[in-house]
């Protein structure tokens, strides 16, 4: 496998590979967190903590780990992780701990968490294997932030709780609701493929120039 | 990958990784649990006293009691339920004299369990105050518990006398269809919410069923604050 530079590897996360709006995965607490800004922040930064850690005890253990037996020990590893987020967050707000409800637990399973850990992390030493599960995490959080943000202003008319218009405006219920998640989901998944069909076509058009 | 596993992999070789697996993992669950525990509990303590205060503006501290069926004793620093028990909240006030009582009622409303916290005057036997603990009500609907002034007015002398053997409520509380309250026992409904108030209702109703005939016999033991 050619070994891409360690920035390479933690953008590809962030842009190229966004687990959100490429590659799609993790759609569970896409959808249901994401009613706010901050809920949404939290929700990613929690993400990114498991994937870290768990991809950088995976990959440690890489070499030890029978290929029989090594879905149940990626499953026990992020699964204590996200019980140390658990009680992370119950000790460091209450109130983002019930804004997130059942969804931290949940992380346990989000597909980009395994899909991580199968994929890169056991194949990879150490430090590529970190940098890239948290530039994946952070492209998860960036994902969550940009849905929470449309939601949240269309929603109730604030962002990060402060508000945007005055009384006269109406905030559309029907985006704190979940088919409002489903609504922007869509709408930025358009944009992206948009921007991606832009930009492969000019590609195409250099390289066609070029030769 | 350097050394790819035989397809044979030894069966011992699986129990000695997992058993690694299961020991740092064990580990790490049980260091987070320990360093985390107070501040947890700190927080917990904070935002029960902070929905206290909301519904009893006067109180400065909070003692949690439980009430059993053989009388009352203090929950400070008690974690677990004893079967049978109701939790409840002996509110004191700046002079360290019982300001009220808070205790917890919940129900199931539109989408989850409606959880709310009210306040009970004992010289008036009346509720005076309730406030959200949590809830999943569709918001700018079921929500409207907490903003709608009409509602809300409901709960400023909702009457949960008991009756004289002591035993049950004199009346019991009951949510009404909009604009058909006559007695200072019944709860009006907002229109378009009336499944979210039912279940203020409801709770309220159970709660204060099997607390308040627990809690008048022992008034005496609450009046001032235990040292």
């Amino acid at each position: 496998m050619s070994a891409p530079t360690s920035f390479d590897e933690f953008l590809s996360g962030l842009w190229k590979q966004n687990p959100i709006f490429v590659m799609v995965l993790g759609m569970c607490p896409t959808l249901a967190v994401t009613v706010s800004a901050v809920n949404a922040i939290y929700m990613g930064l929690a993400t990114t903590f498991v994937l870290g850690a768990s991809c950088l005890l995976v990959s440690l253990l890489r070499n030890s780990i029978p290929k029989q037996v090594r879905i149940a020990s990626y499953i026990v590893i992020i699964a204590t992780f996200v019980t140390v987020v658990d009680y992370a967050i119950q000790a460091i707000s209450l109130d983002v701990y019930e804004a997130l409800g059942a969804y931290i637990k949940l992380i346990v399973a989000n597909c980009v968490l395994l899909g991580r850990a199968e994929a890169h992390a056991a194949k990879n030493p150490p430090l590529p294997a970190t940098t890239n599960a948290i530039g994946m995490g952070l492209g998860f959080t960036l994902g969550l932030f940009m849905i929470g943000c449309v939601r949240e202003i269309l929603g109730a008319g604030k962002l990060f709780g402060v508000a945007l218009f005055g009384d006269h405006f109406q905030p559309w219920v029907v985006m704190v609701l979940p088919p409002g998640g489903f609504f922007v989901l869509a709408f930025w998944l358009i944009v992206f493929a948009a921007f991606r069909h832009i930009s492969n076509k000019r590609n195409v058009q250099v390289q066609g120039a070029q030769s | 990958m350097s050394d790819t596993p035989e397809i044979n992999t030894p069966t011992f070789a699986m129990v000695r990784t997992l058993g690694l697996v299961a020991v740092i993992c064990g580990v790490l669950i049980v260091g987070i649990y320990e360093v985390t525990l107070p501040a947890v509990n700190a927080n917990k303590k904070l935002a029960l006293e902070r929905q206290v205060f909301k519904v009893l503006p006067t109180a400065k501290s909070v003692v949690p009691y439980f009430a059993t069926a053989n009388g009352i004793v203090s929950a400070e620093g008690q974690d677990l339920v004893p079967a049978g028990a109701v939790i409840f909240y002996a509110v004191y006030d700046a002079a360290n004299k019982l300001a009220g009582i808070a205790s917890e009622a919940s129900s199931s409303g539109y989408a989850d369990q409606v959880r709310i916290l009210y306040a009970y005057d004992v010289d008036k036997q009346v509720i005076t105050g309730i406030g959200v603990i949590s809830m999943r009500e569709t918001p700018g609907i079921g929500d409207k518990i907490l903003t709608d002034q009409a509602f809300l007015k409901n709960f400023e002398a909702l009457d949960v006398h008991l009756s004289d053997d002591l035993k049950s409520l004199a009346n019991e509380v009951k949510t009404v269809k909009h604009g058909t309250k006559t007695s200072p026992w019944q709860i009006d409904a907002i229109a378009g919410a009336t499944v979210t108030s039912k279940a203020v209702g409801r709770g309220i109703n159970q709660s204060a069923q099997s607390l308040l005939p627990r809690l008048l016999p022992n008034l005496d033991k609450l009046t001032v604050k235990a040292q």
